[in-house]
């Protein structure tokens, strides 16, 4: 396997921006090449992720390769998947020999609609969307069963964790959004963006001081029928942590894209977390969601607390699908 | 030389009947016929594949957002890493193209893709007029979009007024020998090609792609999956481009980017002389006139030349030097994201002798093509009957 790493990444989230997709992902596409040093045309290969139901728009990423500058043109690919898929599918193309250096970004603006009535066209269209159950309705089923066997407080404390609330006593206070889930225990969506840098071996080392290396990356999917599922668990999700080899050394950042409370708690679980690991130091998708980048996010996060030495490994997770049915973890290690 | 990474070939291929209204299956239904298909001809089971990579047009010719979520258990994927791939048009052989790189990139031994389209569970035309904010709609559907482009080329290579319906009454004739084929239409006469309405000058009813359902499915698998088998396809060159839809001077009939992802995989095969050396062809013609446009753009002739092979014959399936869509084509069968996998799929069938009536007699080596967007997405690849040297 050929090392590869993460050498920069930018990266953007507000509440509601009032940007198009193009408009505020030049900068971001801009920023991380001018931090790697390198150019469009130096760059090998180019692969994002986004969503045409997010944009309202078919193939709404053909305008936003206006943001790349396809001119010349480049080798360049698309997922309709959470960018960390795009990371993916880049890192591969290193793997092999195709490439050494890639572009990957990806974006979501979810303010002009309704995110959690978007996500019901994601489930089954026979049986499942025209009951139009949202994606709070669902993952306060899931929380149900997972109070099951953790307190409120549990959730208390990663809603403060997350600065979603100051203290258990306003968590407390807080009225049910979706019972059992309050405000607190949902993530705040976010428009946005990101965009990253990778690069192999020599050239890694040539272009960044502090490489965040990928050390490895697996990704799984579960079944998306809930009534077969047990909601308290994500199965792939720990499949993709022995892929990626978590457990083989502490872990010292863990961020982990989960959209509601009870998520963190199943994936601490799932990917073998301990005390020793500070999760989503960044404030996680539970601080800052955005459909599409937030697992991509992850990974800039992960690659951030390296890049800074507040972690000498860290780990990344992104998760797409209703109630986190299909996950990806990337584990990132420096040099020291 | 040679693609990049370790080799890959494809041994399994799989597709569906297509039609306008697949109304006897579901989506999964849909998917699982060309799956199954790929799997029995590649002799393998759902548990021998490691990895799924899926590829379709826009969601909105559903109405289901990522629906490779809820295709989930359909295609086996439970427990396994799956990728799902949309680059527009090109998506089908843009998909195979990803699946083949987890294979080269020798983390994968057997990769199974799907692409689709089942645009009867929607409607393609709303899909694509979604209105948006401060961005001008043309409102002329793809054909509006390339008539222009079209009649460009006409003016610059002075070829005749009728060679567009001399592909489209090829590419049906073609059809005829291909029971998957959705365009059936053995009363067709050249004069009816011509006489059929006009739909986007120079564009007729007749030289344009009908919208169908359908699915198409290949298994990928490493060199020695590829060993195991009686018949690989290997993978002699893949390559991908794209490039930005509008810019000064950009060449609209003969894309700069479609002339470097063509010069790429020459390249990548060691191909040096494409006409002599390329046996069979599938490429993306969703309008007739794109036959001859690509055969100059991909450097099977001259530029304003490649005319005179359509209308010397040498593109038929009987007798031509240069057989180009022995299939149909996309002219006669179009589910949108799978159009691209099938011409990829059938230069497979091409090399491994698999073909059927479309089969033409000791091809060797065949060009798969796709294209997308305002003629920007870029996706094609080489396959031959011999292991790469």
């Amino acid at each position: 396997m050929r090392d590869v790493a993460v050498i920069a990444a930018a990266s953007r989230q507000e509440a509601a921006l009032l940007d198009t997709e193009v408009e505020f992902m030049i900068p971001l596409i801009a920023e991380a090449r001018d931090a790697a040093g390198l150019t469009q045309e130096q760059v090998d290969f180019t692969c994002s992720g986004s969503s045409d139901f997010l944009a309202g728009q078919a193939f709404s990423f053909v305008m936003t390769l206006d943001a790349v500058g396809a001119v010349p043109p480049i080798a360049e690919s698309h997922v309709e998947m959470d960018g960390a898929f795009a990371l993916h599918e880049a890192w591969v193309k290193i793997q092999t020999g195709a490439a050494d250096t890639a572009l990957v970004y990806s974006y979501g603006k979810t303010s002009p609609g309704t995110l959690r009535d978007v996500l019901s066209t994601q489930l089954d269209p026979y049986y499942v969307t025209p009951l139009w159950p949202d994606s709070w309705a669902l993952a306060a089923l899931q929380a149900r069963r997972v109070l099951d066997e953790v307190s409120v407080a549990e959730l208390a404390a990663v809603a403060v964790r997350s600065g979603r609330v100051s203290s258990v006593e306003e968590y407390l206070e807080q009225p049910f959004a979706a019972d059992p889930l309050r405000a607190a225990d949902i993530a705040a969506e976010h428009d946005g963006g990101v965009a990253m840098i990778l690069a192999a071996g020599d050239k890694a080392r040539e272009l960044c001081d502090t490489p965040a290396w990928i050390r490895g990356i697996d990704h799984r999917m579960d079944a998306h029928t809930l009534g077969v599922r047990d909601l308290t668990r994500a199965p792939s999700a720990a499949l993709a942590a022995a892929g990626a080899g978590v457990g083989d050394a502490a872990v010292d950042v863990a961020e982990l894209h989960a959209s509601f409370t009870t998520q963190e708690i199943i994936l601490r679980k799932e990917l073998g977390l301990g005390a020793g690991t500070s999760i989503s130091p960044s404030g996680g998708a539970l601080a800052a969601d955005t459909m599409m980048a937030s697992g991509l996010l992850r990974i800039a996060e992960a690659s951030r607390a390296i890049w800074r030495g507040d972690a000498g490994r860290a780990v990344a997770h992104a998760t797409a699908g209703p109630l986190m049915q299909q996950n990806l973890v990337c584990v990132l290690e420096g040099d020291r | 030389m040679g693609a990049a990474g370790e080799l890959a070939a494809v041994v399994g291929v799989g597709m569906t009947k297509f039609s306008s209204t697949r109304g006897d299956v579901s989506m999964p239904g849909l998917l699982r016929e060309a799956a199954m298909r790929a799997l029995a001809d590649a002799e393998l089971e759902w548990d021998d594949i490691d990895a799924v990579v899926m590829g379709k047009a826009p969601d909105f010719f559903e109405g289901v957002m990522m629906p490779e979520l809820f295709l989930s258990e359909a295609l086996g994927c439970v427990g396994k890493p799956m990728l799902r791939v949309h680059t527009a048009g090109s998506v089908g052989g843009s998909t195979a193209l990803v699946a083949a790189s987890l294979v080269q990139s020798g983390l994968y031994k057997r990769v199974l893709t799907v692409a689709w389209e089942k645009q009867s569970e929607s409607n393609a035309m709303w899909a694509l007029s979604l209105k948006t904010p401060f961005q001008v709609s043309i409102n002329a559907g793809a054909g509006g979009y390339f008539a222009p482009i079209i009649r460009q080329y006409m003016v610059e290579s002075g070829a005749p007024e009728l060679i567009g319906c001399m592909v489209a009454f090829k590419d049906r004739r073609h059809a005829l020998k291909n029971p998957y084929a959705h365009l059936q239409q053995p009363e067709l006469t050249f004069e009816q090609v011509v006489e059929s309405p006009m739909l986007w000058e120079p564009v007729r009813y007749s030289e344009t792609c009908p919208s169908s359902d359908g699915a198409c499915a290949m298994v990928i698998a490493d060199a020695d999956g590829a060993a195991a088998s009686p018949n690989p396809a290997w993978i002699h060159a893949g390559a991908m481009r794209s490039e930005a839809n509008n810019f000064p001077g950009r060449d609209e009939v003969s894309p700069a980017a479609s002339r470097e992802c063509a010069a790429d995989l020459w390249r990548q095969a060691g191909i040096t002389d494409p006409r002599r050396e390329i046996d069979v062809i599938e490429m993306y013609v969703p309008f007739s006139w794109y036959e001859p446009m690509w055969l100059e753009n991909l450097g099977f002739a001259e530029r304003g030349e490649g005319w005179r092979l359509v209308e010397s014959g040498e593109t038929q399936h009987d007798g031509g030097s240069l057989p180009v869509n022995c299939s149909g084509g996309v002219l006669s069968s179009n589910p949108i994201g799978a159009s691209g996998m099938i011409r990829f799929a059938e230069a497979a069938l091409q090399v491994r002798g698999l073909a059927g009536e479309h089969q033409v007699d000791g091809a060797r080596k065949a060009l798969g093509h796709a294209y997308g967007g305002g003629a920007q997405y870029f996706a094609m690849w080489v396959l031959g009957s011999d292991r790469p040297s």
